[in-house]
């Protein structure tokens, strides 16, 4: 393009126009250069206090109101106040529009790169990737919330504020066992959600009549007939997603306590995404703006000066530090993720031997542009690192594997290293921790006893011996039981179906069905 | 693409939840707030500031997993090769991985306002005999009608005062009036010249245009009620510290009886937007001082309390009409006096000081070491104690540590009912 010369700004103060003018710029190089397809853009330009605010409300602009999350303002506030965290620069949102946060107190520079991150790399990834298409609805999202706001604040009047706070303080404490893992035949259409919420509460309203509450509740029909089999086939059981089974099936919970807990599901189901994806979603924005601003810089419109305040922040976001320093706290997702799409822009332009041999399909492929795109679409964090992880990375990071077996009495065994014997081991090691289906415990509602104390049987299937911590355990079943209203029985089981534990956890008394 | 200013929207969107939380934990947090003012100064009081809050019952339990055997790859291999072990780091010490990150946080820090500090500092005290005097327990202020305004609230709007502008306007920019239309619509209808009928067609469009161009009530017409807020008088209020300063008054026990001071005036401060200290040392005779002297100035001799009480008195008669103050008073002693002194000590207080006060209290400081049930009853005590048997309304407590103050000062101004008496 080329189109050089004009600055989009001089020194570090920035208005409106400025934001104008570099939107356009970047946008200039985001569509032609790099082909990215994004949402339309909204920026809004916020103070710290509000950035705070967003923080607390899981980034989102309006979200329903909980303690839980004052709880957190207030724990991020203390800690931002005593200097312990610096503010992230920029907040952006899964929507259609896709809203981007701009902190008032950034330099031109700044903006300019948080616009590029924002507004065109988390953008066009969550447009695109296969995760987001297939979990998250972007146009509905904020009418979603909105309604989901609405919605909580009516129950809290007529039902009153501490009996919703406890229904979501229990579905809270699920909120990581109520997505589905799996795609199911329905893709996620949160407008339909809402209208039929509101359609469930007419129809509800329209055929109310106390008559029937005086009406004694109907036997079950014939006992008998129902095998095992056929009660857990009827059930949807074995299910992992708890929240959708109590939602379906709980027997006392009220109407609009199932609504509550579909809410928190569908917020958890939003964010499911996001969890998967951290190293690519963060690999690919960071990686836009880098090649965004230094593409700005060529073309003159960055003076000297700004580019290198950019790179300094850019050196600041992608620092990795090592396993024996002070600040190391696991693997920096904007580094590993930036250094593996560059790899991958080194390999697809100048491949060595070796890449070749490892990347046939895309080593020397030359058009870099599209082999991108073509991942960040069809990817996950685990599958991505599986496939693209290259030796060469892994020696630049000097990446090792350790296995920390409890038993052996000897110490943490070195596994692998970055040498020829140890790639491919470090890095299944490495994708394995990004894999949701390993990092999450694997927990299962198996059966109803509906013949007997319908009591709630799940089960945890253990990996390498982890077991749940029994404290949390507790608690958490207890929120289950006062959701179900009978007991909740948890047992732990091994590789060989051999029990570990067995958690048995009556309701509340006076909980949460009335 | 869009840009959005969101600066100037209300911040704090998260207050709700704040004060949601706080609710949550109020026992926890009022338990945190007075632990807190116990260690600190307490004029910090005043600042508000940071409490901390254990976990336990404000936490959210998940399902979550330890122990087992762990595969991790890290970052910045230096020296291993395959095969190496590695000591463990000292049990459940520093973790060599990311994993199993937010354990625990043991306890937490909940930085408080000033003002939800002092609210929870101060949660359910209350001024004896406030609704004696009827006074209001902070100023208020009241709405008065001040003319009219351009913007307003719409339950505002002065209706007379609109349609009257709306007149105005109609006639000074001349909107034709129904009956010239009508007349000339009659007028059409009679006529059978085509010229007269074609000039009336134009003229009837361009009344009717005119007609719409000048609106009948165009929102510049509207108008609304303004009203000015007034403050009412303010309720005031002072506060007499008494103390004595013989020798025999140790460094601990002025720091007790000022922590308590300290205490009553942010209390009073809670109450009253304008709240006056007289500060009043004696010896064997009473000068009124500023608060340095009060609490730091050596002074040394024998014991008369009813000095104290001359001075106060002299002070209100000359300074604080009781009619327009509300009078506090807190006396610290360590209970020495002269016997001959009682009689007038007494006389004192029953007839001039009680019936002006609002409160009157009296704080039997005593040594660090003293058990506070061992001390024998001074000789202000037991006269005070006889008064108070005769009905005076009289606040009697005895104190010995820093500890101490606040459950006492609590304890004498707490919500009571009124046949309850301190």
């Amino acid at each position: 393009m080329g189109s050089s010369g004009e600055r989009l700004f001089e020194g570090a103060d920035w208005d409106f126009q400025t934001l104008q003018r570099v939107h356009d710029a970047c946008e200039q190089i985001a569509r032609t250069e790099l082909g990215l397809d994004v949402y339309p853009n909204q920026i809004e330009v916020i103070t710290a206090e509000q950035m705070l605010d967003a923080y607390s409300s899981v980034g989102m602009p309006l979200f329903y109101k909980h303690w839980s999350f004052g709880k957190q303002f207030a724990f991020q506030e203390a800690s931002y106040r005593k200097g312990l965290m610096g503010l992230a620069y920029e907040i952006v949102i899964n929507s259609s529009p896709c809203i981007s946060y701009l902190m008032e107190e950034n330099t031109a520079t700044m903006q300019t790169l948080v616009i590029a991150h924002a507004a065109f790399g988390h953008n066009h990834f969550f447009k695109n990737n296969y995760l987001f298409k297939q979990w998250t609805d972007a146009d509905g999202i904020l009418d979603y919330l909105e309604f989901a706001k609405g919605y909580i604040a009516v129950c809290e009047d007529r039902h009153g504020r501490e009996t919703v706070e406890r229904t979501i303080d229990a579905a809270h404490a699920l909120m990581s066992h109520g997505v589905d893992r799996y795609p199911g035949k329905k893709t996620l259409d949160l407008r339909a959600e809402e209208k039929r919420a509101g359609e469930r509460r007419q129809h509800e309203e329209s055929v109310f009549n106390d008559l029937w509450r005086t009406v004694p509740n109907t036997k079950a029909k014939s006992k008998a007939a129902l095998t095992a089999e056929r009660r857990r086939a009827l059930l949807g059981l074995p299910q992992e997603n708890i929240l959708y089974f109590l939602e379906k099936t709980a027997p006392r919970l009220a109407p609009w306590q199932r609504e509550l807990i579909r809410i928190v599901r569908h917020i958890a189901q939003y964010f499911y995404p996001q969890g998967q994806t951290k190293v690519m979603n963060e690999g690919t924005a960071t990686y836009v703006h880098y090649r965004i601003m230094s593409r700005l810089h060529q073309q003159g419109r960055l003076t000297d000066g700004n580019f290198l305040e950019f790179l300094q922040s850019h050196t600041n976001v992608v620092f990795q530090p090592e396993f024996d320093d002070r600040r190391y706290s696991g693997f920096n997702p904007y580094a590993l993720g930036f250094a593996m799409m560059q790899d991958i822009e080194r390999i697809v332009k100048t491949p060595e031997d070796e890449d070749r041999e490892w990347f046939p399909d895309i080593a020397g492929k030359g058009d870099v542009e599209g082999v991108l795109r073509e991942i960040w679409s069809n990817y996950r964090d685990e599958s991505f690192i599986n496939q693209f992880l290259s030796p060469a990375l892994i020696r630049r990071f000097r990446m090792f594997h350790l296995h920390d077996d409890p038993a052996e009495s000897q110490g943490i065994k070195v596994d692998a290293i970055h040498d020829e014997r140890g790639y491919r081991r470090v890095r299944r090691e490495l994708a394995r921790q990004y894999d949701v289906g390993f990092v999450d415990a694997n927990i299962e509602v198996v059966d109803v006893d509906l013949d007997g104390d319908r009591r709630l049987m799940l089960r945890h299937s253990t990996v390498k011996g982890a077991q749940l911590n029994e404290t949390d355990t507790r608690r958490v079943l207890q929120h289950l039981a006062d959701l179900w209203s009978y007991d909740v029985a948890l047992t732990e089981v091994d590789g060989t179906d051999k029990v570990l534990k067995e958690y048995v956890v009556s309701p509340r008394a006076a909980a949460v069905a009335a | 693409m869009h840009i959005v200013d969101r600066r100037l929207n209300p911040g704090s969107k998260s207050l709700e939840n704040r004060q949601r939380f706080l609710r949550r934990a109020k026992a926890l947090v009022q338990g945190a707030v007075k632990k807190s003012s116990q260690d600190r100064d307490i004029k910090d009081v005043l600042e508000g500031g940071e409490v901390t809050i254990p976990l336990d019952g404000m936490d959210e339990p998940r399902f979550r997993r330890e122990g087992g055997t762990r595969d991790m790859v890290l970052p910045g291999n230096k020296k291993f090769v395959e095969g190496d072990w590695l000591q463990r780091p000292n049990q459940s010490g520093a973790k060599g991985s990311g994993a199993g990150e937010g354990d625990s946080e043991d306890a937490f820090r909940f930085v408080l306002s000033r003002e939800e500090f002092v609210d929870l500092f101060l949660d359910d005290l209350e001024l004896p005999d406030l609704e004696k005097r009827k006074l209001a327990e902070t100023e208020s202020e009241g709405l008065r009608r001040a003319g009219y305004a351009t913007s307003g609230s719409p339950a505002n709007i002065s209706i007379s005062r609109t349609v009257s502008r709306a007149l105005a306007r109609r006639v000074a920019l001349r909107r034709p009036r129904k009956d010239e239309v009508e007349a000339l619509e009659a007028e059409l209808a009679e006529c059978d010249d085509e010229t007269r009928r074609r000039e009336l067609v134009a003229q009837l469009e361009a009344l009717k245009a005119k007609v719409k161009r000048i609106p009948f009530i165009d929102p510049i017409d509207i108008r609304y009620r303004r009203f000015e807020t007034v403050p009412k008088p303010v309720a005031q209020a002072v506060m007499f510290c008494l103390m004595d300063v013989s020798g025999s008054m140790s460094e601990h026990m002025k720091d007790l009886a000022k922590r308590f001071y300290m205490l009553l005036y942010v209390f009073l401060k809670r109450r009253y937007k304008h709240v006056e200290i007289v500060f009043i040392r004696h010896t064997d005779r009473a000068e009124e001082v500023d608060e340095d002297t009060f609490f730091h100035g050596p002074a040394s001799g024998g014991t008369l309390v009813s000095s104290a009480l001359v001075a106060m008195n002299d002070i209100v008669r000359t300074r604080f009409r009781p009619a327009d103050w509300n009078i506090y008073a807190a006396q610290a002693s360590d209970g020495d006096n002269m016997t001959s002194d009682s009689g007038l000590t007494g006389h004192l207080l029953t007839d001039k000081i009680l019936p002006v006060c609002q409160f009157f209290a009296y704080l039997e400081v005593g040594e660090a070491a003293n058990y506070t049930f061992d001390m024998p009853d001074s000789s202000l005590w037991t006269l005070y104690e006889r008064l108070r048997n005769e009905g005076a309304p009289l606040s009697m407590r005895k104190v010995s540590e820093r500890g101490e103050i606040f459950p006492v000062f609590q304890d004498l101004f707490k919500r009571r009912s009124k046949q309850e008496r301190v």
